[in-house]
């Protein structure tokens, strides 16, 4: 299919002229991803939606939290989802045309959720926030991704971990801002969620569309002045591999292996974090407390994101995995030990660098992917191995919570019902070491021939501009 | 097309972009840390 024909969307415009400063991507990226890490923070909704009739307690027709719940798995279910589904279209496409597409689907489902509670209909924001929105996740999600490591080829790693870090920070903006915009639209008679959403959907559109604006793509075979390609190395790839060849190779099923199993070591705790400190260290952790431990995982969870990246660039994206399984592994089995002994402070310091290599993870694996699979289709590639992380969100959660359950009902003290967690995830982090130790390079037969990639360079439109 | 700024983008695009998603994330980010110091106290 020719997709050159897509006017000011289609990638051949988006080709950056000269002059043009690679470090304008970023931003772009930002503004997306920025918007899209809403997604963190809707669970300040969840307890006002059940008061939609009721306004002050909670009527017989109002929304239960079991039922709310619903919205963002749906959402996080559709990301993997759409990320797989699309990541070929996004990838030829180009990203202005994937950024306008996230910024109309990510407003449109704000507008029609709003609808659903202006008519108190749940499945309008199923569908709304859930799918629509979900599927603005996933195309928003990678649709910078391969822009980014191609205008930076010297530090990709600190490219994509600086917009996947704007995922990880966008909760922090949109949490007190939707806070403050419920209150300002909340009355005696009213709660103000469907205007908040209204607001949001409109300043999101409005922040998405600048992202899709200033993005650029660098000109075929650009590189930064006094760029020196890495030397000959069998674990840096510099032939491209079709996208669903990857699926192919062992080596994609191990790194998503290594990312799921990375991911469902942190996404569990993330989840218990505040359960899991006030029951560990009773009386000494209060409710307050516990919400600002929560506060500076997600910090750390942010920084992890552009630090473990970045460092990615100097010593190896299969390195850096090395050091997430076992210094993982270290803090998880020392996490019962700061329990035993009482000593909050271990137990912080443990859990803080847990979960910033829970978000190195998410933000290293896209320069890994590009260090196997070239430049080509790495935003593609990207998106399908996100299923890694759909299944992680089940796996890690129901971990924490039906371990800590049976243990409880086995008259194990609340203080002590977590340790078998940590060293469960201990031992997923074994596994996960042994995959990331059998990853290597990916086999010539795969690799895409000269004739391949002019054909999918012309169906990228980038042929002409580059012509 | 270069790192730095030639005849395309200005300093004042850079710092405009930058800001534009930057003094959010800041303000967001100082707003978190403010409740996270709770936790010392």
């Amino acid at each position: 299919m020719q997709q050159d024909s897509g006017g000011w969307f289609a990638r051949s415009r988006t080709v950056a002229k000269p002059g043009f400063s690679r470090w304008m991507v970023p931003p772009a990226a930002l503004c997306v991803h920025l918007c899209i890490g809403q997604a963190y923070a809707f669970s300040v909704f969840n307890l006002p939606m059940t008061k939609l009739i009721g306004i002050h307690e909670l009527a017989p027709d109002d929304w239960k939290l079991t039922q709310l719940g619903w919205i963002f798995s749906l959402a996080i279910f559709f990301l993997g989802v759409s990320s797989a589904v699309f990541g070929r279209w996004v990838e030829e496409g180009g990203p202005r045309r994937a950024m306008f597409t996230a910024a109309c689907c990510w407003a449109g489902g704000f507008l029609i959720s709003a609808f659903g509670v202006y008519i108190h209909n749940l499945w309008i924001i199923y569908l709304g926030y859930g799918v629509i929105g979900g599927i603005a996740l996933g195309i928003g999600y990678i649709s910078p991704v391969s822009t980014l490591i191609k205008w930076f080829p010297d530090r990709p790693g600190m490219a994509t971990g600086m917009a996947i870090m704007g995922f990880g920070g966008g909760a922090f903006i949109a949490a007190p801002l939707s806070v403050w915009l419920m209150k300002r639209f909340t009355t005696d008679t009213h709660v103000g969620v469907m205007e908040t959403f209204v607001v949001l959907g409109i300043v999101y559109f409005v922040f998405m569309i600048v992202g899709s604006i200033i993005v650029r793509v660098p000109p075929h075979d650009w590189a930064p002045e006094g760029y020196v390609a890495p030397k000959e190395n069998k674990l840096i790839s510099k032939n491209d591999v079709f996208v669903y060849d990857a699926l192919k190779t062992p080596q994609f099923w191990l790194i998503w292996w290594v990312l799921c199993l990375n991911v469902t070591a942190g996404i569990g705790v993330l989840g218990q974090a505040s359960a899991m400190s006030q029951e560990m260290f009773p009386g000494i952790i209060t409710p307050i407390a516990a919400a600002g431990f929560v506060g500076l995982m997600s910090l750390f969870n942010m920084g992890g994101r552009f630090c473990w990246a970045t460092v990615s660039d100097y010593i190896g994206r299969k390195n850096t995995y090395f050091v997430f399984m076992v210094l993982g592994f270290i803090l998880y089995c020392t996490v019962p030990h700061a329990g035993a002994i009482g000593s909050v402070s271990l137990f912080v310091f443990c859990f803080l660098i847990i979960i910033s290599m829970y978000g190195g993870g998410f933000s290293t694996v896209p320069a890994y992917l590009k260090d196997m699979y070239g430049t080509r289709y790495v935003g593609a590639i990207h998106g399908l191995l996100l299923t890694a992380w759909s299944m992680a969100g089940i796996f890690g959660p129901v971990l924490v919570n039906y371990i800590r359950a049976y243990n409880v009902s086995h008259g194990v003290p609340k203080a002590q019902a977590y340790n078998t967690t940590m060293y469960i995830m201990a031992a997923l982090l074994v596994i996960g070491f042994i995959c990331n130790f059998l990853v290597k390079a990916v086999d010539k037969k795969y690799h895409m021939k000269p004739e391949e990639d002019d054909a999918a360079l012309d169906v990228a439109g980038e042929a002409a501009a580059r012509a | 097309m270069s790192n730095g700024n030639q005849n395309g983008t200005t300093t004042l695009h850079l710092v405009l972009a930058w800001g534009f998603v930057g003094i959010p994330l800041v303000l967001g980010v100082l707003q978190t840390l403010v409740n996270a110091m709770k936790l010392f106290q």
